[in-house]
């Protein structure tokens, strides 16, 4: 789960961590009731929107007054931000930070991820903030200190000296920093996180440290024990279809091509989506009814599915193991009856009682087109979309 | 023979009675299992389905000689009940659930590290050697006794691709659900280097997807350490970069993780790569027939 800019620094906040002196506003007047708070100059006025990258999009901006600060307010807020991260759609921003400019000696990056293949967290510090990490990463790997923590004994005091010395401090600046990094760590585990991540991390001309801009992504199979993190999921973030998805425990991820498709496994509804390229289609989406569907799930699947207009043909690929292939049969037909459908459906069913699964489907009186085998059902539906199209 | 499990194995069902659990429990005896135990704390002393319920795994290991373990509990309580099986000299752990936040598994690796307990999972369909032993949710008619051995990320996506080969009369030897986390137990290298030595596995198929660089670390093994042949196949080659595909594990970050540079590297440690998963069976079959 992804949280915004605002909610982040709160949490740092929290642990000790500097950050600027504001907060959020979702109105121009309140935006500049927060600049008078604040009290100085300048102000930042920062889109929030779940997304890098809002600088270049013109979402940010440096203003010298309150009233200033009201009028970007006007001009950001309501804004349709696209960035690279917000794919072309951009996002509508409801959102606003208001906090005090801070004097900029340097940024640093500073972040603790997961290390799968060492399986324990990882910190990772560069000079050279202000950037995505990934880029460092490519570009210069030397420039990123890395200290991997034992998770039995936490983050020791010589780890975030080492880390300090290592990026090139003097003793002031590495106590600082070491009280930086340890708040971070803390969230990190006390809040299931799978990243926390300040950048950039700035050095003022005073030689104190602070978070100028903060992510943190928490582990969703970790949310039941942070009910206070839970709440802080803004749907507005999140495709309506995706949150429709979510209420029924489905998996749907919102793709670019027209091939609306239904499976049951994750692994197997990407390889669907790959197959479906393979023969020259785009899939419209990735959804995973779950390796034991139920008669429900494929019904609120079916009906999501159809509620993207992008989608002309639709393909379920279903392998019924625990699951028979029948039940899944007349689930597939119920659905397909209570959603009015216009365009053609091919189904491919594998398993437990397939048989009698394709003869339901078969016997029903519906348009199916019923395909043995996931590549005959990629070319039927690769067929059938030629034919919609003419 | 086959790897992890097989005749000889005697398995304890952790969870034996909630729905999930009790359900499975029936299946995997009906498959041939040999379920010598159950356990669900507070409930001991009871019997479920002839099989007898104790209340600690250290229980059920020392009155039923239990030596695998089928783990059915909520993600809570899952990192416990993994590190309780560990703790009870249980040599194979099969923990299905899905959800175990992340953090718990960390802990739950470091701590099998000292006790020497092989995990397979979690977030796995199971582990089965057709004909002999399976500890998971998997339908065991699909599968058929042979030669092949199986490693995957996915459970839907392993049933394809081993209907594919029970249909060409293919059998298998053992297939291994990874699971689909993040934090893993028994990992491609480790499955590999067990295949490679089981002298009744003649090829091996992988299964990865997108996420991670478990496939990069497996292609690098085989290069050096495995002599026999290996299809794979790896899922996700359309999936968006930054969205978590159904499995917790399943995500291309900063640009890392993506299967095509997943198929690259297996690639260049001379792994044939399908980009097709209708034809891994076809492939496999033909690879046999060369050799």
């Amino acid at each position: 789960m992804k949280i915004h800019e605002y909610q982040a620094k709160e949490i740092l906040r929290g642990y000790g961590i500097p950050v600027p002196k504001g907060r959020a506003a979702e109105t121009p007047e309140e935006t500049r009731k927060v600049a008078e708070e604040i009290g100085g100059k300048p102000i930042v006025v920062k889109a929030q929107i779940h997304a890098g990258g809002r600088g270049k999009g013109g979402g940010v901006r440096v203003v010298s007054s309150p009233e200033e600060a009201e009028k970007a307010a006007k001009e950001i807020l309501g804004m349709t931000l696209v960035t690279h991260q917000t794919g072309p759609g951009g996002r509508v921003v409801r959102k606003i930070l208001v906090e005090e400019g801070v004097e900029i000696k340097e940024e640093l990056y500073l972040g603790v991820v997961i290390d799968r293949s060492r399986e324990c967290p990882v910190i990772m510090a560069s000079r050279e903030g202000g950037v995505e990490i990934e880029k460092v990463a490519a570009e210069s790997p030397e420039k990123i200190v890395k200290e991997w923590v034992e998770p039995y004994v936490g983050l020791r005091p010589f780890q975030a000296n080492k880390v300090g010395y290592g990026l090139g401090f003097e003793p002031a600046q590495v106590g600082k920093l070491r009280n930086v990094m340890t708040g971070l760590y803390k969230i990190f585990c006390e809040k299931d996180c799978l990243l926390a991540e300040i950048n950039p991390l700035v050095l003022t001309g005073g030689g104190d440290f602070i978070a100028l801009d903060a992510k943190i992504n928490f582990d969703d199979n970790g949310l039941f024990r942070h009910k206070e993190i839970a709440t802080l999921r803004d749907l507005n973030e999140e495709a309506p279809l995706e949150i429709e998805a979510s209420k029924y425990n489905l998996n749907y991820i919102k793709l670019d091509g027209n091939v609306g498709c239904m499976v049951n496994g994750a692994g197997l509804a990407m390889a669907t989506m790959d197959i479906i390229k393979v023969f020259g289609a785009e899939p419209a989406n990735f959804l995973d009814v779950g390796g034991g569907a139920t008669v429900e799930m494929v019904k609120n699947g079916f009906k999501i599915l159809m509620a993207d207009p992008a989608v002309k043909v639709v393909f379920i690929n279903i392998f019924g193991g625990i699951l028979r292939c029948d039940t899944l049969a007349r689930g597939v037909t119920e659905a397909v009856e209570e959603v009015k459908v216009n365009v053609p459906i091919v189904v491919r069913l594998e398993g437990t009682n397939v048989e009698e699964g394709r003869r339901i489907l078969r016997e029903s009186g519906l348009n199916f087109t019923v395909a043995s085998g996931m590549q005959e059902g990629a070319q039927k539906v690769v067929e059938a979309l030629n034919k919609v199209r003419g | 023979m086959s790897i992890l499990v097989d005749e000889k194995t005697r398995v304890v069902v952790q969870g034996i009675t909630g729905n999930e659990g009790l359900f499975h429990t029936k299946q995997m005896k009906e498959y041939g299992t040999k379920v010598v135990a159950g356990v669900t704390p507070g409930k001991g002393g009871q019997k479920i389905e002839g099989i007898p319920v104790f209340n600690s795994v250290m229980e059920a290991v020392k009155e039923t000689g239990a030596n695998g373990s089928a783990i059915f509990v909520p993600p809570a309580f899952a990192a416990d009940a993994i590190m309780e099986a560990a703790d009870s000299g249980v040599s194979v752990v099969v923990c299905l659930t899905e959800g175990i936040p992340t953090l718990d598994m960390v802990m739950v690796r470091k701590f099998l590290k000292e006790k020497g307990t092989k995990l397979v999972g979690p977030n796995t369909p199971g582990i089965i050697s057709p004909g002999k032993c399976k500890i998971g949710v998997m339908a065991g008619y699909i599968h058929r006794q042979g030669t092949v051995g199986i490693m995957s990320r996915s459970g839907t996506l392993t049933y394809e691709v081993v209907d594919q080969l029970t249909k060409k009369g293919i059998g298998q030897s053992t297939c291994v659900g990874i699971g689909g986390d993040q934090i893993i137990g028994l990992n491609y290298v480790d499955l590999l280097e067990l295949f490679e030595k089981d002298p009744d596995t003649e090829a091996l198929i992988m299964i990865g997807e997108i996420g991670g660089t478990a496939e990069e670390e497996a292609a690098q093994f085989i290069e050096k350490h495995v002599k026999k042949p290996v299809v794979a196949f790896i899922a996700g080659l359309t999936a968006p970069p930054g969205r978590r595909m159904g499995h917790a594990g399943a995500i291309i970050s900063g640009g890392k993780g993506t299967a095509g540079e997943k198929m690259e590297a297996l690639e260049k440690a001379g792994v044939r790569v399908v980009r097709n998963p209708a034809i891994v069976g076809s492939e496999l079959s033909a690879l046999l027939k060369r050799a």
